[in-house]
């Protein structure tokens, strides 16, 4: 599961009002290269809530990224910025562990990168 | 098909490794997937600026969908509610992230983060209660209430579906205009049984030449599209309602024969020679009803 997964996903329980973001428990981390693609980037950029994307990029092992979300006008001059949000976006995978609800903190087991998010009859 | 894979299990049990193997090794299976996905993408229309989109697919499955989702140059992530269908796609190590989830349950995604959604032969298995505690209306808001939330503005959503007969195709539909979705049906090759595909075309955000519906492909080149947002019915090839049966209208009694329409019959019947009753202060008086 990549960090733009994680960015858009929420805790579906019944109840939660505040399921967003996502904890993340780590035991495996998996980095695979993907080719860079600047327009996407500029595109989904708008989209990303930045604090929980750099937290979770920190939870990962990737410290590189800039703590305040950077203007947006960085993102047409700054190669090396574009680099370090590709890479963190996109090419570090959990493999193993577990998101976790950050209202009621109920876990949602991660296996071969998957995310299990399929809720009990009482969580809907 | 004689036997609805929905009547037979839900889909996670369904769909197990033994299903799931014929997602890699049938040819056939393949070969048709591809093409559904492609009229999918078709459909969703997304700009030809070479800008890759997030996009989801849903009922994701093998991964098949999304192979072409990648072709075609876009970011994925796919929901699944079978393991073994995900772990075929894990072994084709598709691009998309997998998710597994149950899309009755809510998409439970961040508003606004989609810019498309396909989803290929799956939509109809919502209809089906696999479980004492679902309700598929329920399931149906669930589904496509989140759909809705999630979805950027302008973003589509093209559902590729099975339904089982009229009444689960206008449950889809009514629960998609619930969640607030514009758009309408395209019916390919609508007088192939065996041909025939049906393409749930949703939009979202104000109505503009984007969220205008395409048109169906035909036997001759022949359009069909029902668009249910305008509920006009121009070009319908194919007429799928029910027989109007006219109901048995109310007996309308007119208010009844006066005094005066009675004695002009007995003159009349006078005149023919019948033998007829003296008209005397009871003629024609108001009996009690149960007479």
């Amino acid at each position: 599961m990549r960090l733009l997964t994680h960015n858009i996903l929420s805790s579906n329980i019944k109840g939660v009002t505040n399921g967003f973001p996502l904890g993340i428990e780590v035991e495996k981390v998996v980095e695979k290269q993907v080719e860079i693609n600047h327009d996407f980037l500029r595109n989904i950029f708008p989209k990303i809530d930045w604090k929980a994307f750099s937290d979770a990029s920190k939870i990962m092992g990737y410290v590189e990224l800039p703590e305040e979300s950077p203007e947006p006008s960085v993102l047409d001059s700054d190669l090396d910025f574009l680099r370090k949000f590709h890479h963190a976006l996109l090419e570090l995978h959990l493999e193993e562990g577990a998101l976790v609800c950050p209202q009621t903190g109920r876990k949602f087991p991660v296996n071969k990168g998957i995310p299990n998010m399929l809720l009990h009859e009482d969580e809907v | 098909m004689s036997n609805r894979p929905e009547l037979q299990a839900p889909p996670e049990i369904f769909y197990d490794d033994a299903e799931a193997r014929k997602y890699t090794s049938s040819s056939r299976i393949a070969e048709i997937q591809t093409k559904l996905s492609e009229r999918a993408l078709e459909l969703l229309a997304l700009p030809d600026d070479g800008v890759p989109r997030l996009l989801l697919d849903i009922g994701c499955g093998s991964g098949l969908s999304g192979e072409t989702i990648t072709e075609n140059g876009h970011q994925w992530i796919g929901l699944d509610i079978s393991h073994s269908m995900l772990n075929v796609a894990l072994e084709k190590e598709v691009e998309g992230d997998l998710l597994l989830g149950d899309m009755g349950q809510g998409l439970g995604l961040r508003p606004g983060v989609i810019d498309g959604a396909i989803s290929i032969s799956a939509v109809q298995w919502l209809c089906n209660a696999d479980k004492s505690s679902h309700e598929p209306r329920l399931r149906l808001k669930a589904f496509f209430g989140s759909l809705y939330r999630c979805f950027a503005r302008g973003a589509r959503a093209v559902l590729q579906v099975y339904p089982e007969n009229l009444a689960q195709h206008e449950l889809i539909l009514s629960y998609a205009m619930r969640a607030g979705f514009a758009g309408g049906v395209v019916v390919d090759y609508p007088h192939s049984t065996k041909r025939r595909k049906e393409y749930l075309v949703l939009t979202c955000g104000p109505p503009s030449l984007s969220t205008a519906v395409p048109c169906g492909k035909g036997e001759d080149g022949e359009s069909c599209s029902d668009d249910d947002s305008s509920g006009d019915e121009e070009n319908q090839t194919v007429s799928i309602s029910d027989r109007h049966r006219p109901r048995k209208k109310q007996k309308i009694n007119k208010k009844g024969k006066g005094r005066e329409w009675v004695l002009k019959k007995k003159e009349q019947m006078r005149r023919k020679g019948n033998v007829v009753p003296p008209d005397t202060k009871y003629t024609a008086r108001k009996r009690k009803a149960r007479f």
